[in-house]
C-alpha cells in the first residue's frame, strides 16, 4: 500500500462536468485514485464503481458483541458476585436490564463503526494527510488519477483538459497513512499554488 | 384533466365487494346468534356467562377504533412530512390521500358503534358506564372510579370522540382539497409555491397538534384504556399510536407496491420503498419501546395495583394467564420479524420481502389490538374464529373501497405539487 507514488490532480468546478469525466476516465483505463468533493455527491460512488460500503455488517457485530458484554456482565454481578435483595424482585431481573443491555448495544456499534470509519478512511488524530487541494473542501471537485509505470502523465493531462478540468497539476504523495510515516519536511499545501 | 387516475380492474372490484359481503354477512351473524342487544352481564357477574353478546361488541370496537386509526395515520404522515418539508414522498403522496379520505367513513361507523355501547349501557365494555358505581353510600360506590367521574362520563366521551373524528374529517379533507386544487390551476411559479406551500404548513400544523391532543393522549384513553376502568397507563396513548402509524405506513406500503405493481406510479422507485422500509423498521422498534416499557414502568415500579392488567393477560408466577400466547406472538411478529427481516438495505428495496412484511405488521397489529380490547370484556373466553376475522374483512372492504374511490376519480400524480421533482430524483 504504502510508498511515494506520483498522481495527476484535475480540479473540476461543476458536478455535471464531473460525472462524464469520471466515466470516461474510467473507460479510458486510467486509475482513479480518489475523488474529493466540498458535500457528498449523490450517485458518485456508483459512477466510480466502488463496491457497497460493509460497515453496516461490522456495525451489527459491534452492535451483538454489545448486547452479550452487557447480558453476561450484568447477569454475573448480580446473581454470582454480588446478589442484592432490591424490592424482593428476582436476582436475575432481566427487565430490569433490558435498558442497559440496549445502551450498551448502541454505544459499541456506534463507537465501533466511527472508528472503523477512521480507519477505512486514514483518519486519525497527528496523522499528517497530503491534501490534493485545498479547494476540494471549498467549492471544487478533486479528481485524482493514480499514475503506475505504464501511464503517460502528459497524456492524462491532456485527456483532463478535453475531459473540462479547470486546473489540473502533478503532485508526489506517499500514501499509507500510519503514525510518522510521513516526511516531517513535505510541505502540505505548495504556498506557489496561491491559494 | 386527471389524466392519470387509476381505472380499477376487475379484481379488485371483485375483491372489495366480496370482503364487504363477507363481512355484512359476519354482523349479520352476529346479531342473529349472539343476541347483542340483550341485557349485558359483567363477565365477573357469571363465571360461565354467556359472552356471546359482549363478544359482538368488543370486536366491533376493535375493528372500528384499529382501522381507523391506522387509516387516519395516512394523513399523520402527509402533515409530518409536510411540516418537515419532506419532498421524497409527494410521488406517492397520492396513495396516503387516497386512504385518508376513508376516515369519515370509519369514523361514522365507529362513532355509531361508540354510541351503541354507550347509549346502549354495554357495562361489559365500560365498566365506568354502571351509574351505581358513582352513588355515595351504596355497596357498589368505587372511590376509584368515582375520581375519574369527570372524564369518563358518557358525555364527554361521546362529545369528544365526535369532536375528534370530526376534526380529523374536516382537517384531512382540507389537505387534500389543496392537494387535488393544485392539480387544476396548473405549474406554480416560485411565489405560487410559497404561498401553496404555506396554506399547506397551516392545515398540517394544526392536525398534528390536533392529532396529539386526540391520538396520542386522550382518544386511546377513552376508547380503550377505559375497558380496563381501574388501571391506567402514562404508555397507552403511546403505544396505540405506534401501533396504529406502523400499520398505517405498512398499508401505505401495501397499495403504493399494488399500484406500483399494475404499472402505476411511474415516479415511485425502489428509492421510495427503501425509505418506506426504514419507517416501517423503526417503527416497529419504536413500538417494541414502548410494549416494554409499558410493562417495566409497572414491574420496576413496584406497583402491585397496576399489574392487574398484565394478570388478565400473561398471569402471574403460579398460573399462565389466557392471552400468554398471543401476547408474545406479538412480540414475535411485531418487532422481531421487522427487526430481522428489514435490517439489511436489500430486503428494504426487495418488492416482496417488503409486501410480505407489511402484512405481516398489518395483521400483527390487529391481533395487538385483540389482546387489548378483549381480556376487558370477554375475559378469558375469548375466540379467534370466523366470526373476528370476518368483521376485520369488513373494514378492509370498506378501506379498499375508498381508497378505489379516490384513485380512481383523481390523478395518482400530484403533478403540480413544487417538489415533484426532488421526489422524482430521490435516492437514499
Amino acid at each position: 500500500m504504502s510508498g511515494i507514488k506520483k498522481f495527476v490532480v484535475g480540479s473540476f468546478d461543476d458536478e455535471e462536468v464531473l460525472f462524464p469525466a469520471v466515466k470516461n476516465v474510467r473507460k479510458a483505463g486510467y486509475k482513479i485514485h480518489d475523488v474529493y468533493t466540498p458535500f457528498p455527491v449523490h450517485g458518485l460512488d456508483h459512477a466510480m464503481g466502488l463496491r457497497e460500503t460493509s460497515i453496516h455488517t461490522a456495525g451489527f457485530i459491534y452492535a451483538i458483541t454489545g448486547t452479550t458484554t452487557a447480558l453476561t456482565f450484568i447477569s454475573w454481578v448480580f446473581t454470582k458476585d454480588w446478589p442484592l435483595n432490591i424490592g424482593g424482585k428476582p436476582h436475575f431481573a432481566l427487565p430490569a436490564w433490558i435498558p442497559i443491555t440496549f445502551e450498551l448495544t448502541v454505544l459499541f456499534s456506534a463507537v465501533g463503526m466511527v472508528l472503523t470509519f477512521c480507519y477505512l478512511c486514514q483518519l486519525s488524530p497527528f496523522v499528517k494527510k497530503h491534501h490534493f487541494s485545498p479547494r476540494s473542501t471549498d467549492d471544487h471537485f478533486v479528481m485524482v488519477i493514480e499514475c503506475t509505470d505504464k501511464t503517460n502523465d502528459l497524456e492524462v493531462q491532456e485527456f483532463l483538459q478535453n475531459a473540462g478540468a479547470k486546473e489540473i497539476n502533478v503532485q508526489v504523495a506517499e500514501t499509507g497513512w500510519w503514525l510518522g510515516r510521513y516526511d516531517k519536511e513535505q510541505q502540505l499545501y505548495r504556498e506557489e499554488l496561491g491559494y | 384533466m386527471n389524466n392519470n387516475q387509476f381505472d380499477l380492474p376487475g379484481s379488485y372490484k371483485k375483491w372489495t365487494w366480496g370482503l364487504i359481503v363477507a363481512g355484512l354477512l359476519a354482523v349479520l351473524y352476529g346479531f342473529i346468534m349472539f343476541h347483542p342487544f340483550a341485557h349485558p352481564v359483567h363477565h365477573e357477574a357469571g363465571a360461565q356467562a354467556d359472552v356471546n353478546g359482549t363478544r359482538f361488541w368488543a370486536v366491533l370496537l376493535q375493528n372500528s377504533v384499529y382501522w381507523l386509526l391506522t387509516a387516519n395515520t395516512a394523513m399523520f404522515f402527509i402533515c409530518i412530512t409536510t411540516l418537515a418539508m419532506g419532498g421524497w414522498q409527494v410521488a406517492m403522496r397520492r396513495v396516503s390521500e387516497a386512504i385518508s379520505s376513508v376516515v369519515p367513513v370509519l369514523g361514522l361507523i365507529t362513532f355509531i358503534i361508540l354510541l351503541a355501547i354507550v347509549l346502549g349501557g354495554r357495562t361489559d365494555i365500560y365498566h365506568w358506564l354502571d351509574p351505581n358505581l358513582y352513588v355515595k353510600g351504596t355497596g357498589t360506590f368505587d372511590k376509584i372510579l368515582n375520581g375519574k367521574h369527570g372524564f369518563l362520563n358518557p358525555t364527554f366521551f361521546l362529545v369528544w370522540s365526535a369532536l375528534s373524528i370530526g376534526l380529523w374529517s374536516l382537517l384531512g379533507r382540507k389537505m387534500r382539497s389543496l392537494s387535488l386544487n393544485s392539480d387544476d390551476e396548473g405549474p406554480m411559479d416560485h411565489v405560487q409555491a410559497k404561498k401553496w406551500m404555506d396554506s399547506n404548513f397551516t392545515y398540517a400544523s394544526f392536525f398534528v397538534v390536533f392529532f396529539g391532543l386526540s391520538v396520542a393522549s386522550t382518544v386511546p384513553w377513552l376508547w380503550l384504556m377505559s375497558i380496563d376502568t381501574h388501571w391506567y397507563s402514562t404508555m397507552y396513548s403511546w403505544y396505540t399510536f405506534a401501533s396504529t402509524f406502523v400499520s398505517g405506513l405498512s398499508l401505505i406500503a401495501v397499495f403504493v407496491i399494488y399500484l406500483k405493481n399494475r404499472g402505476e406510479l411511474e415516479y415511485v422507485t425502489e428509492e421510495h420503498l427503501h425509505d418506506i422500509g426504514k419507517f416501517m423498521f423503526a417503527f416497529s422498534v419504536f413500538w417494541a419501546y414502548l410494549w416494554f416499557d409499558q410493562y417495566m414502568l409497572i414491574w420496576y415500579s413496584n406497583q402491585p395495583e397496576e399489574t392487574r392488567y398484565f394478570i388478565d393477560r400473561i398471569g402471574n408466577a403460579t398460573k399462565t394467564g389466557p392471552y400468554y400466547g398471543l401476547f408474545f406472538f406479538n412480540l414475535i411478529v411485531n418487532f422481531l420479524a421487522p427487526l430481522l427481516i428489514l435490517m439489511r438495505k436489500s430486503t428494504k428495496r426487495n418488492w416482496t420481502v417488503v409486501t410480505f412484511v407489511a402484512v405481516l405488521i398489518i395483521f400483527g397489529h390487529w391481533i395487538d389490538f385483540f389482546q387489548m380490547v378483549m381480556p376487558g370484556t370477554v375475559g378469558p373466553n375469548f375466540e379467534l374464529m370466523p366470526f373476528e376475522f370476518g368483521i376485520a374483512a369488513l373494514f378492509i372492504g370498506v378501506i379498499m373501497w375508498g381508497v378505489g374511490n379516490y384513485i380512481s376519480k383523481h390523478s395518482l400524480i400530484a403533478k403540480n405539487h413544487p417538489f415533484l421533482k426532488e421526489s422524482m430524483i430521490h435516492h437514499t
